[in-house]
């Protein structure tokens, strides 16, 4: 009836995963609890989970990422507390343990942290820079999401009933297959990735199509902002490189499952094949990432340097030239498999070539402060310290690029030193940027400062102390993923490492407290101009937070930096200009197609993990039903009359006139 | 392209290994290591290809550091100077394009990775794992075998054969031939240099040599299971005479590897003792790779059940 699910599955005799699984279950019953009795359930229900608003989309993209940075930086406190003590000793953790939680930490930290952040950030900016009312395909959004968030209940539930994967963040063949990983772990893996790439890749079809067809008038694609310029980039990454991924996982599904040999030892498997096709999707992952944390900081960098970006064609493109040139250096992941000198030596300097572009967006974004007015808020530390920190990174990985340095530095510590430095430095302090730009745009108030100066400073001292020694160690000889270890010249750089660990954990802290802390004095940072920083860009244009349509008549754009401009000319006459007629607006009608999709989904995967067949029936059966029924739904939108876009308009132009006053020309 | 990249290359080799003995690069690098008195395996290589790795990793570092130093120097000074305070910083407000330095940004990058592409280019050909070493004495053949979770040495021309434990002639090039029983390995020794992957039925080439007599520690680089961690072994290079009453003491004691031990020995296994075989059935190797004997079995006990939670033997 039940599969292999019995009893048994759940670890009664582990502590740990069961008394942290106990404390977020417990906390989750309590806000549900809570939501029901204070009579929050139909406001949630109306006005976020059904929402099919770009904005609340990229919003609980967000808060899902940083849910989940906080179960997946445990683990890797745990990772870093279990090395400082294992020195010629077992440590806490036995292998079985220690070999989840790295496998968790790497997952999570990728495809439900960065991943999250940077599609919430997109989903969230883009339509706003835009100056449009919403996304190409508002349900299909909402879908991706939570596929998305399926996948991460799945990793999670794994904490619980069964086992999570023990073969790393990429689940390499043969130990992945069924002779080496006969338990559930590698299941969960697989099952979590293949419904949450399908949630990633409608999401990258439903940006792409927005950014090239939906744009205000006179938004031509050479004046969109280049946070919308890496998105694309990121977004045509996500449509190329996602469908590998889920094909290649697929094919070790069915090694697994129904006895194919693909990945095999056996019957002319071959592992190579898997390294191939993993890296042809993963090198490209690492740029969708990475671009859009690009983008933020473009329009952090300008916003807080007073100046328009500089350069813009050249990071036009850059940015395109990354795009192109992320498909072709996968096997710089691999120079240690033995190819030969000529296809390590070309893929080594391709992967240097496409240094060329990073290096040229780090030299604009830095004369771009050149002749600016540097300010320096919470966003534009993070961009500091993100361009401090990422030519480090970058440093480190071009010399990894370069196939005889690697072939004593792959899979040691040093690498491990190189992606956090890229993924911390780049990905997460981008996020954390982008974070922090955009919260008062989302909430309507900003977040306390002081707070935010602290958190940035305990990161970025807490990385260096973190994944300093750690590039020392690789230098030493260290290898990745080790439970235990011997050598004695490792353990005191181990311990700093674990300090270092203490300092991020003290920034994280920090940002907890940052938020509560902003929310109780929501009324004294509420942003009543929705332009608190001064900004370049069309999302600035709007009230904070926007209201559900955004514009209320489509701005006409006629240059970059649209916002910009508009105030320039509104400051040189003085006045905001003539108020427009204001028309009815039709908005997309929410929708429970995602969620109940995603209900049905999470059953699925379940199922399938535990081999529960008749549950994989009904949940398959349900999931399609939900898409049937949606596509013969009869009306697809509802109106927002005039008289109350005229309300709302007023409000802000008000708001507006009054800023004005304050506002001097730019000379 | 080639011609120039190749010229580029032979450029900073040869200024490479006039400079081999005080390697400006180094000074930087070495400064966190000199605070604890130790020096790093991989900073101070026992052989051949570990030196000139770690010549052509210092080159990497010191021609990118040219850039990277003052590109952060750059901007740190950039954000102070022009900080919003500072009324005495010219405010540009308009300031987007400039040719000129549209031409700098992009060639600075361009020519610094021409010059990276020569280093990476000669690097990748003179030091590939397959390519036998220039030596006048004639290459030790070893069989390496990586299995769950030990390693398995064959000396074919020795008849002799040991676990988790290599010993090798000094100043003798050493040519490996490697590969799995089970899951995928990499073979490492830092001290001696390159890595390379061991993989079930296949063989990958490396050649190492050790410099003089020491002892190394060795271990494997791809994480591979539970007892991954336990997968090291030290390596001892003795003097060629050394060499030779170990392969006479070892053929004296201890049993025989074929086919019926070999098959004992792939059941999974975690932190064995070094031991020796005194005698290795010929061309055992060759049954591994072409998978005449099956891969190995992988783990058999597991709570819950097998098919839920495996545990390996401990």
């Amino acid at each position: 009836m039940l599969g292999k699910l019995t009893w048994s599955a759940i670890p009664f005799d582990q502590p740990i995963p069961l008394v942290a699984a106990a404390l977020v279950g417990s906390v989750i019953v309590c806000v549900l609890i809570w939501v029901i009795v204070k009579g929050h359930l139909p406001y949630l229900w109306n006005e976020w989970i059904t929402s099919v608003d770009h904005k609340r989309i990229g919003e609980m993209y967000t808060i899902l990422a940083l849910v989940m940075l906080l179960r997946g930086f445990t683990d890797a406190m745990m990772m870093r507390l279990q090395q400082a003590l294992a020195f010629q000793s077992p440590g806490y953790l036995p292998p079985e343990h220690y070999n989840q939680i790295f496998s968790a930490h790497g997952t999570l930290m990728i495809f439900f942290v960065a991943m999250p952040f940077m599609i919430g950030l997109m989903n969230f900016v883009v339509p706003l820079q835009l100056g449009i009312r919403d996304v190409a395909f508002p349900t299909l959004n909402s879908v991706g999401f939570w596929l998305t968030a399926t996948g991460a209940l799945l990793v999670n539930i794994s904490l619980v009933v069964g086992e999570f994967a023990r073969t790393g963040w990429l689940p390499y063949p043969p130990l992945s297959e069924l002779t080496y990983s006969p338990g559930v772990g590698p299941d969960y893996y697989l099952w979590a990735l293949e419904i949450s790439g399908v949630g990633t890749l409608v999401s990258g079809v439903n940006l792409v199509t927005t950014i090239l067809k939906v744009h205000a008038p006179g938004m031509t694609y050479m004046r969109m902002p280049m946070f919308c310029w890496t998105s694309l980039a990121s977004n045509l990454l996500i449509v190329a490189a996602f469908p590998i991924l889920t094909a290649t996982l697929a094919m070790l599904l069915l090694d697994r499952y129904l006895g194919f040999h693909f990945f095999t030892n056996e019957a002319g498997g071959n592992v190579m094949m898997f390294m191939n096709l993993i890296w042809a999707w993963g090198h490209p992952e690492v740029y969708i990432l990475i671009l859009p944390a690009f983008g933020v900081f473009s329009e952090v960098v300008a916003t807080f340097s007073r100046k328009p970006l500089f350069g813009y064609r050249s990071m036009v493109m850059a940015t395109m030239a990354i795009c192109l040139l992320s498909f072709t250096v996968w096997l710089h992941h691999f120079f240690t498999m033995g190819a030969g000198a000529d296809v390590n030596a070309i893929f080594g300097i391709m992967s240097m070539i496409i240094a060329v572009p990073t290096g040229v967006k780090i030299f604009n974004w830095l004369f771009t402060m050149y002749g600016g007015r540097v300010v320096f808020a919470p966003p534009m530390l993070w961009a500091l310290g993100f361009m401090v920190t990422f030519v480090i990174g970058g440093m480190t990985g071009v010399l990894l690029a370069v196939p005889p340095a690697d072939f004593v530095l792959h899979n040691s510590l040093f690498l491990v030193a190189h992606f956090h430095n890229v993924i911390i430095g780049g990905v997460l302090f981008g996020g954390f940027a982008g974070y922090s730009y955009w919260f008062p745009k989302a909430f309507g108030f900003r977040l306390h400062e002081g707070l935010g100066v602290a958190a940035f400073w305990c990161w970025l001292v807490g990385f260096y102390l973190a994944f300093g020694p750690l590039y020392v160690l690789g230098l030493d000889g260290m290898t990745r993923r080790m439970q235990h270890y011997d050598v004695p010249e490792w353990h005191p750089w181990l311990l700093v490492a674990a300090a270092g660990a203490l300092v991020i954990l003290a920034g994280i802290v920090l940002q907890v407290v940052q938020l509560v802390v902003s929310i109780r004095d929501r009324a004294e940072l509420r942003d009543t101009t929705g332009d608190p920083w001064n900004g370049r860009s069309l999302e600035w244009a709007t009230p904070s937070p926007p209201p559900a349509f955004n514009f209320p008549v489509l701005p006409h754009v006629e240059g970059e930096d649209a916002y910009w401009a508009i105030k320039q000319r509104a400051i040189a006459v003085a006045t905001a200009g003539e108020e427009p007629t204001y028309a009815a607006i039709e908005m997309p009608r929410n929708s429970p197609t995602g969620f109940i999709c995603a209900f049905f989904a999470t059953f699925m995967g379940f199922a399938l993990i535990w081999h529960i067949w008749w549950m994989v029936a009904v949940a398959a059966v349900g999931a399609f039903a939900t898409f049937v029924v949606f596509a013969w739904r009869d009306v697809p939108d509802y109106i927002i009359p005039a008289s109350k876009v005229a309300r709302i308009a007023r409000a802000n132009r008000r708001s507006r006139e009054l800023a004005l006053a304050n506002l001097r020309p730019v000379r | 392209m080639t011609a120039v990249l190749t010229m580029w290359g032979k450029f900073t080799m040869r200024a490479a290994s006039d400079r081999r003995h005080r390697p400006p690069g180094r000074l930087i690098i070495c400064i966190p290591l000199v605070l604890t008195g130790c020096q790093a395996a991989i900073l101070d290589p026992k052989g051949f290809v570990g030196l000139s790795e770690k010549t052509i990793l210092i080159d990497s570092l010191a021609i990118m550091l040219a850039i990277v130093l003052p590109t952060i120097a750059a901007t740190l000074g950039f954000a102070w100077w022009f900080r919003v305070a500072n009324m005495r910083a010219r405010y540009l407000p308009d300031w987007a394009y400039s040719g000129r330095i549209e031409l700098i940004v992009w060639g600075i990058p361009l020519l610094t990775i021409m010059l990276l592409g020569g280093v990476a280019w000669i690097g990748s050909h003179d030091l590939d794992p397959a390519k036998p070493l220039a030596s006048t004495s004639p290459p030790l053949e070893v069989q390496g075998v990586s299995m769950d979770w030990k390693w398995l040495f064959i000396y074919p021309d020795q008849h002799v054969a040991s676990v988790n434990q290599l010993i090798i002639p000094a100043g003798v090039p050493v040519h490996f031939s490697l590969t799995s029983a089970s899951v995928m390995n990499a073979f490492f020794v830092p001290a001696l240099g390159s890595m390379i992957y061991t993989m079930n039925g296949m063989a990958t080439q490396l050649n190492l040599q050790a410099g003089a007599p020491g002892s190394f520690h060795g271990l494997s680089s791809h994480y591979s299971g539970d007892g991954f961690s336990d997968m090291h072994f030290e390596v001892h290079a003795m003097p060629p005479d050394g060499f030779q009453s170990w392969v006479a003491a070892t053929r004296n004691s201890g049993s025989v590897l074929d086919t019926g031990t070999y098959r004992h020995l792939m059941i999974q296994s975690i932190a064995i003792e070094p031991f020796t075989y005194k005698d290795a059935e010929a061309g055992l190797f060759q049954k591994i790779v072409r998978q005449e004997l099956p891969p190995g079995p992988g783990p058999q006990t597991g709570t819950p059940s097998l098919d839920v939670s495996p545990r390996s033997a401990q």
